[in-house]
């Protein structure tokens, strides 16, 4: 399954990531290829099975409600790219 | 030192023959020495790990109950965060990323059992590779052939431990990235069952795939390190509240009465004849030792890389969203707006490896494709999970290749990802299944002047991890393989 | 801004999702405090952040007041759920996805039952799911950056989300109003709709009147109070009806309300690309919850606003208004309560005094029944003295707003005002007569008018005794004697 230029940038959009032409032009090929060989699976009589969404059946286990954490505002901002007075700071977001 | 096993390393800690300073100085100077060929370590941690040797010869003076891996070093795959040593992940996204926090291995290898950590090994990108070709900070290269690629996505892990430049190290398993690097390098590598080891502070590629694990010179060594890694973690909703095994103690049950299954489609077209030969032939080791050997069919295998290649992307897409710029990690310099600074941080900070892999992930979970991609692959992982089932109520452990063949060269198959990704074919499956599954060194194929490893792999029914390492340290009692090292890394 | 009209041909279809913070203590999925007002990211733990190989691990607390929601709206609990994740970014959504439930919700098909000018209606609850909460951007702080704030991020949510039953602003208010008098019930939700906790998106659309399909439909984002709702939706009616009648189409739209204006404007146009990629979180197991599990928790669940209403009506003999007026919030329906036990006093004099006395002065004085400087305890006090005939009611009047003022504390506040200010009423008849006695001699005028058929004077001088008295005289003795006296 072929994906077109036009598809490719949709995705790269929904993905935020830059594609110029011609990496999208790669991607058209990479990506079908990619498809071809999971397109195997379309082929499969799953009817009446269930998606096995993890490998080790176990339920979700529940924590109790209690607040442990402390604040490590500063050894968490030491990472970040830019901060200012305790926010974290972005380009404008225009609404 | 560094040719002997951990057992014996520890026993001559105990007794005092060297310190684990010493023993950790000898590691670093290897590395010092000798990296440069195989660019095994992002990041050398010698201050940390010789203060923590430090700390684990005062425990030695002191006595009492000790712990198997204390003194040891060894060196921790950069997927790992730990705590004030950069953590990347092998990209250039995470370059800058100091991590404030340990992840639960680190901080039950270092803290609790007390081995010193060497440094954060090499890795394909958020552990997207099967060559460590991926990698922002360079390919590794094999110590077998340094022209060939050492496997991935713990590429770094397995040839700084081929290459006894630690005496084991940590890797981590999503489609095969511990068992096809170990087999590559003539190692012993295994990734117990999911929800065994805690993913806390193990960036994430794809969670319901990714399993942490050892790769190490021997099965024995890698029953040390494992012991020390597993265990129940609160902070892990999907790790598994199971009391503890001693895998050491366990290695040396007899083989007897043993059933091995070897599974038709794995030894089917596509498998390089020397490495069935080998396999075959380490499957007559083991009846020699007590065990039978069955034919099984797991019909099912051969939608593995498939179902995989849905499923992975998928849940990668989603797990690297994260890396927005935001809050830690790259974030492209002078982007005017906000979505500009959003996709430029991640078409900078991102490989194409990475990208190709969010792209498809994005696509097959967008509007329109959910049912025909991801829940039809979650499906087909629910068929091979149950070929493995009943496989496993005739047999005890499954035994075949690891891989299809050898080491390949250095870019021999950077330009084709399909076939890149054909490289899992045989290891991919306990991953979807969550099977515990190991690799180990059973022969050596010659390829240009020079001997190259061939992998045998073992999976077994969840949880049996201390069964796969009993038959790998039988098999390796019988055979010498895991004893072999490349030449120029004695 | 006119409302829609009966006679209109337009008919407004109204449906609304309310999010509702849950009164944990911790977040959803991480451990730290899910408290308001802190500086900010001081309450961001790494989970909170997304920073990388952190994993989510689920509140107990969370899961137990979602079902205690979905049973006390008579829906089904799944027992089996699951969460997923929803895509986007933005700035202050750490992950690139919101942790949600969209297949297999916690809680799916209930109802709450409203009325408007006397009409009942059912609204269906189409579902009502857990999420985490996101961050704050605060776009005012800084000329040309956006600055985030992550303390909000994993505070636990449920999405409720209506069927598009309303038919009017007036109906949707309603709907919301008993939503968020149930939630602060049920002691799930704080309620404060200035801090966010309780927070609400109009989806309206308008058809016409008759028409089974809908309309395309708006939906106002963020609306941050009772009135506000009020206003946004009666707005976009009228602004979609006014974009229908000139001929023009309705853009399914994401829509912001302006207090200020009174007026929505749009936000962003519905794109091909809000494609939210949903697939269950696979660093979360599915939630399981048994029957014995919701069993216990429906048996735990406090007495409900219908439930109490009825009660106090049977009970206490209370009108059908003064009923729903003291069970509109539960503290208050409370507060009544400890007032009756506590009193020993008729039930109905007990609800006068808390709805009109007690009610009106916290209502001059901008405070709720949280608020009251005057505790239970201490105005059954005061009621107790009416009772047993230590004071009048009129004096008792004087006493409260001494109370009310603080002038005496504790419970025994009513009896110390009276005792120091001698309000102790005169129930002697001796001393009564004597000041009828003294008031008749000295209204020989009036007297003589009252007897030649003038009735109305009687409140003249019972007025004038106790006057005499200082307003101590029980009154029923002033009536009694005067009558008599007056008689001749
Ligand atoms: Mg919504
Ligand atoms: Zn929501």
């Amino acid at each position: 399954m072929a994906l077109d230029l036009q598809q490719i940038q949709r995705v790269a959009k929904l993905a935020r990531l830059d594609v110029d032409p011609a990496r999208a032009q790669r991607y058209a090929q990479e990506l079908g290829a990619i498809l071809e060989l999971v397109d195997r699976l379309q082929a499969v009589d799953t009817s009446g099975v269930e998606p096995l969404l993890h490998p080790v059946g176990m339920v979700q286990r529940l924590r109790a409600d209690v607040a442990t954490e402390s604040d490590h505002r500063a050894a968490f901002q030491a990472v970040a790219p830019a901060v200012d007075s305790g926010l974290y700071l972005v380009p404008k977001v225009i609404e | 030192m560094h040719e002997k096993s951990i057992k014996e390393l520890s026993a001559a800690l105990r007794a005092r023959e060297f310190s684990s300073r010493e023993l950790t100085q000898h590691f670093l100077d290897r590395i010092t020495a000798l990296d440069a060929r195989l660019n095994s370590f992002i990041t050398v941690t010698a201050q940390r790990a010789l203060d923590q040797a430090d700390a684990a010869d005062k425990r030695f003076a002191t006595g009492g109950d000790l712990p198997r891996m204390l003194g040891i070093p060894i060196a921790q795959k950069d997927i790992f965060c730990t705590q004030g040593v950069r953590s990347s992940c092998g990209s250039r996204m995470l370059d800058s990323f100091v991590a404030p926090y340990d992840a639960t291995v680190v901080h039950k290898l270092h803290a609790e059992a007390g081995a010193p950590m060497l440094g954060k090994c090499n890795m394909d990108e958020f552990a997207m590779g099967s060559s460590n070709e991926t990698s922002f900070y360079g390919p590794v290269k094999n110590p077998w052939d340094t022209a060939r690629v050492p496997g991935g996505s713990s590429g770094g892990s397995a040839a700084a431990v081929a290459a006894s430049l630690a005496a084991a190290a940590t890797a981590t398993d999503t489609g095969g990235s511990i068992r096809q690097p170990a087999a590559l390098t003539g190692l012993t590598g295994i990734k117990p069952t999911y929800g065994r080891v805690s993913r806390y502070g193990m960036i994430a590629f794809a969670s319901s795939l990714d399993q942490g694990g050892v790769i190490a010179h021997s099965a024995e060594d890698a029953a040390c390190v494992l012991g020390a890694m597993v265990g129940f973690d609160e902070r892990d909703s999907t790790s598994v509240d199971r009391p503890s095994e001693d895998y050491v103690a366990a290695l040396d049950k007899p083989l007897a009465g043993l059933r091995i299954g070897l599974p038709a489609e794995y030894f089917a077209e596509g498998l390089d004849a020397a490495v069935g030969d080998a396999v075959r032939a380490a499957a007559k080791v083991l009846e020699e030792l007590g065990a039978r050997c069955t034919e099984v069919q797991l019909p099912h295998s051969m939608l593995s890389v498939p179902a995989y290649y849905v499923i992975a992307p998928a849940e990668a897409s989603s797990n690297l969203s994260r890396y927005d710029g935001v809050r830690y990690g790259y974030r492209a310099a002078n982007a005017g707006t906000l979505e500009e600074m959003y996709r430029r941080s991640r078409a900078e900070g991102f490989g194409a490896e990475v990208q190709r892999r969010i792209m498809i992930g994005t696509y097959v979970l967008s509007h329109g494709y959910y049912d025909a991609y991801y829940l039809q692959a979650q499906k087909v992982r629910h068929l091979i999970a149950e070929d493995f089932a009943r496989a496993f109520e005739q047999v005890d452990v499954l035994l075949g290749p690891t891989t299809a063949d050898v080491a390949f060269m250095l870019g021999e198959k950077t330009g084709d990802p399909v076939s890149m990704y054909l490289n899992d074919i045989y290891t991919i499956a306990a991953n979807l299944a969550g099977l515990p599954a190991m690799s180990l060194p059973c022969g050596f194929k010659e390829v240009g002047g020079h001997e190259l490893p061939i992998g045998l792999q073992l999976m077994g029914p969840h949880f049996e991890e201390a069964r796969l390492l009993n038959v790998a340290h039988q098999y390796q009692q019988a055979t010498d393989w895991h004893r072999r090292r490349p030449a120029g890394f004695e | 801004m006119d409302a829609i009209v009966v006679d209109s041909p337009w008919e407004a279809v109204i449906g609304l999702e309310v999010h509702c913070q849950l009164s944990t203590h911790s977040k959803i999925f991480s451990s730290a405090t899910a408290a308001y007002g802190a500086e900010p990211n001081t309450q961001a733990c790494a989970v909170d952040l997304g920073m990388p190989g952190v994993l989510p691990v689920f509140n107990a607390e969370a899961l137990r007041m979602a079902v205690m929601f979905g049973l006390a709206i008579d829906a089904t609990i799944a027992e089996r759920c699951m969460f997923d994740r929803k895509h986007y970014f933005y700035p202050d959504l750490p992950k690139g996805y919101q942790i949600s439930q969209w297949k297999l919700p916690i809680v799916s098909r209930g109802h709450l039952d409203i009325e408007v000018d006397g009409v009942a209606k059912r609204i269906d609850i189409t579902r009502a799911h857990m999420e985490e909460d996101a961050g704050k951007s605060l776009h005012d702080a800084y000329p040309h950056m956006t600055g985030i704030d992550l303390n909000r991020a994993g505070t636990p949510l449920i999405e409720i989300v209506s069927e598009p039953d309303m038919r009017s602003a007036a109906e949707a208010v309603a709907y919301l109003k008993k939503l968020h008098q149930l939630v602060v019930y049920l002691g799930i939700c704080d309620g404060n709709m200035q801090e966010g906790n309780f927070r609400c998106d109009a989806n309206v659309s308008v058809r016409r009147r008759g028409a089974a399909g809908f309309g395309t439909r708006s939906e106002t984002k963020n609306v941050n109070s009772f009135r506000y709702v009020e206003h946004a939706i009666e707005y976009e009616i009228n602004r979609q009806i006014e974009v229908l009648e000139s001929g023009g189409k309705v853009v399914q739209e994401t829509r912001q309300f302006d207090p200020g204006s009174g007026q929505t404007r749009t936000l962003r146009v519905k794109e091909d690309a809000d494609d939210y990629r949903y697939f269950p979180d696979p660093d979360l197991l599915p939630v399981i919850c048994e029957r014995e599990t919701i069993d216990a928790i429906r048996a735990a669940l406090p007495e409900l606003p219908e439930a109490k209403r009825e009660r106090f009506q049977r009970d206490y003999g209370l009108s059908a208004y003064d009923a729903a007026t003291l069970t509109a919030e539960r503290a208050l329906a409370e507060y009544y309560e400890q007032v009756v036990t506590a009193s020993g006093a008729d039930a109905k004099l007990c609800a006068n005094w808390v709805s009109t006395d007690l009610l009106g002065a916290l209502n001059k004085a901008g405070q709720d029944i949280a608020g009251s400087p005057i505790p239970a305890v201490a105005l059954a006090g005061l009621l107790k003295r009416i009772a047993d005939g230590t004071i009048s009611g009129k004096i008792a009047k004087d006493v409260f707003e001494a109370m009310y003022a603080g002038e005496a504390h504790g419970d025994g506040a009513a009896d110390a005002i009276i005792k120091a200010r001698g309000l102790v009423q005169i129930t002697d008849t001796s001393a009564i007569e004597a000041a009828v006695d003294k008031v008749l001699a000295e209204n020989p005028a009036q007297l003589e008018q009252y007897r030649a058929g003038k009735d109305r004077l009687f409140g003249f001088f019972v007025g004038q005794v106790m006057k005499a008295t200082r307003g101590k005289a029980n009154p029923a003795l002033v009536n009694e004697l005067l009558k008599r006296k007056l008689a001749g």
